[in-house]
């Protein structure tokens, strides 16, 4: 196990321009009772991926109340982490059959951890699973053990559902992202909602200048309309969905349209795909297809505060936090009722959702003549993510199930 | 200006929202569910939800209604579950048992509709409800006043929405101790007339401060000579 080191702090104090001193205030309240008491958060990533973001942020700001929080890092080998790859995409839905083999390698490496890790704190948090069977070092009469799962579990492969489940039982509680991706188990089951950042670089407020110098850096007229998807390159998205939509509604609005995504690079079906896409924008210069570098935060915040609408029209969807990132930035957001989306965009409140190519259209267009309902979705969707899904909200969250945690005891 | 005997003292509340095992795909799967859910599932998908999503003042009142409107595509049917006003109730079993008759009639006026297969299911929660000191009291007006200056969102919706649940009376925290702490009756009940379906929280909470500042006003006025009067 390695101790992940965290990013540079924000102070706690900081967000109360955001969310009020009266929401801070309720921070410190939640966690009076709860300082000096340890927690462990366990993960398999110390960098890259959004588990690995969220912590970066959250540990420091629990600190800062007194609770003695530590993250720490699972460590594996190659042949471990080809295992639980295959497992993810196999909860994911993927076909896949595993072998007596790969369970061994999974058991033996959560063997490994265990004998390597104290697991003493008052509370243990374990991502996802590939520490999953850690739980199997849980005392008798100890300390309390929550498994957060950050993946959709609707539809697993059974083999590999079956195999986590004996461990995932164990617990004393559960977490997923949404009442769709939960399972019939014999342990409480909660809805915990993944958390942006509002003074991260990919969601703090921008000088106009910079924004205006993204725009110019790709061509794009800040003086038309901008429909704007940003996701990576992946059918599951449905790239070429969007620019189907955004063609039809061209017919009757003048408009530009963002795919902006990270590099394909190094993702061979990444690159097929975006290939897909170039195919089936070739010939309109409104649309931008952007490559941007793993990690533009600054760039992908402009894009968002630059448009006249935020699309997200997936197929399949874990929660989606580019909505939120949208919603966050006042925009407003047409996205498929897919994942945890309906939790974000609250149908003709917080934005609009569509089920097809045609509904995403009418939508485009309905947003382009009527701005001030588009500003209405807007300022409503701010509201709802300060509300929901911010990273203090998180933090309100993971001590008031500690809180109940201890109170159940 | 009077001090209370009583002080009172400011609370906070966080919920925790558990997933049910029960879901609903068509409007007869909605009934049973609601039938057969626990009073925390009725209390979060009304009560609770109103405090989460007190920003939409146009037209959101309730989960039930959301999603027989986006989901099921029931107007009709939206229209009057939205038009229960959790005011009215004191105990979970009244609101049950009208959010069954409800859905029980629509379905009985439109046997076509029961078992048509929504857009997305209904998916049945409940609120785990944790609450903690907020470290206030009040023994006066003027620190009231303060308090409720202070308060984050989640302590004044507990203050204001769901103590009519736990007073059982259709009175909220601030007003039952307006009357009963400090003797300003009237205050109580211009309090409790605040509507909390076509005002945000911050905006009920403006109210609220605006009203103790007219008392105030008077007081002062009263003190000075000057005749009682709400300007």
């Amino acid at each position: 196990m390695l101790e992940a080191q965290t990013a540079s702090r924000i102070p706690l104090d900081d967000y109360a321009e955001v969310i009020g001193e009266g929401e801070l205030e309720e921070l410190r309240a939640l966690a009076k009772p709860l300082r000096g008491r340890t927690v462990e958060m366990i993960n398999s990533t110390a960098v890259g991926g959004g588990v690995a973001e969220i912590l970066n942020r959250l540990i420091p700001l629990a600190e800062e109340l007194d609770v003695k929080i530590r993250w720490e890092v699972m460590t594996g080998g190659e042949d471990f982490f080809e295992v639980t790859k295959s497992f993810h995409n196999a909860l994911h839905g993927e076909p896949y059959h595993a072998t007596p083999r790969d369970f061994e390698i999974f058991r033996a490496y959560n063997e490994r951890n265990r004998a390597r890790l104290a697991l003493d704190s008052e509370f243990v948090v374990i991502h996802d699973p590939q520490p999953a069977a850690l739980i199997e070092a849980r005392k008798k009469n100890g300390n309390h053990w929550v498994w957060r799962c950050h993946i959709d579990l609707s539809h697993p492969n059974r083999g590999v559902w079956d195999f986590l489940e004996t461990y995932v039982s164990k617990y004393d509680g559960a977490m997923f992202s949404s009442p769709e991706f939960a399972r019939k188990l014999p342990i409480p089951q909660y809805l915990f909602y993944p958390a942006i950042d509002p003074l991260a670089e990919k969601n703090r407020e921008l000088e106009p200048e910079f924004i205006a110098d993204v725009l110019s850096r790709h061509a794009i007229d800040p003086l038309r309309s901008i429909l704007t998807q940003i996701s990576r390159f992946d059918r599951l998205k449905d790239p070429v969905g969007v620019i189907r939509a955004y063609r039809i509604a061209k017919r009757y609005f003048d408009c530009q349209l963002v795919l902006a995504g990270g590099s394909a690079s190094d993702d061979p079906e990444g690159a097929v795909v975006l290939q897909e896409v170039l195919q089936e924008a070739q010939g309109d210069p409104d649309i931008k297809v952007l490559e941007l570098p793993a990690w533009a935060p600054l760039e992908v915040n402009a894009l968002q505060r630059a448009s006249t609408i935020v699309i997200q029209k997936s197929l399949r969807e874990g929660f989606g936090l580019t909505v939120s990132e949208a919603l966050w930035k006042k925009k407003p957001v047409i996205a498929s009722a897919v994942g945890g989306i309906p939790t974000q965009v609250i149908h003709k409140h917080t934005g609009l959702l569509a089920h097809s190519v045609e509904g995403t259209a009418y939508q485009i267009r309905f947003l382009l003549s009527h701005p001030e309902i588009a500003a209405k979705l807007g300022e409503h969707g701010h509201e709802h993510v300060k509300e929901n899904f911010l990273i203090t909200q998180k933090l309100k969250r993971y001590l008031t199930l500690f809180l109940a945690l201890a109170k159940s005891a | 200006m009077n001090t209370s005997e009583m002080p009172f003292e400011f609370f906070t509340v966080a919920h925790l929202t558990r997933i049910g095992n029960q879901s609903a795909a068509t409007l007869a799967e909605f009934l049973t569910g609601l039938e057969q859910c626990s009073d925390a599932s009725i209390f979060h998908h009304t009560f609770q939800t109103l405090g989460s999503h007190h920003f939409l003042t146009e037209g959101f009142s309730n989960d039930f209604a959301q999603w027989a409107l986006a989901d099921a595509n029931r107007d009709a049917l939206a229209e009057q579950l939205t038009a229960l006003d959790i005011r009215d109730y004191i105990s979970i079993a009244a609101l049950r048992a009208d959010l069954c008759r409800v859905v029980r009639e629509y379905c009985g006026a439109h046997p076509e509709f029961a078992h048509q297969t929504t857009l997305e299911p209904f998916y049945f929660c409940e609120s785990v409800e944790v609450t903690v000191p907020f470290g206030r009291t009040a023994t006066t007006l003027d620190e009231f006043r303060q308090g409720i200056e202070h308060l984050s969102h989640a302590a004044f919706y507990f203050h204001f929405i769901s103590s009519r649940l736990r007073l059982q009376l259709r009175t909220n925290d601030f007003s039952h101790w307006l009357a009963d702490g400090l003797g300003l009756k009237a205050l109580a009940d211009s309090v409790n007339r605040i509507d909390i379906y076509t005002n945000t929280l911050d905006s009920a909470r403006g109210k609220l401060i605006q009203l103790i500042d007219l008392e105030r006003r008077k007081h002062v006025g009263s003190t000075n000579g000057e005749p009682h009067s709400a300007r």
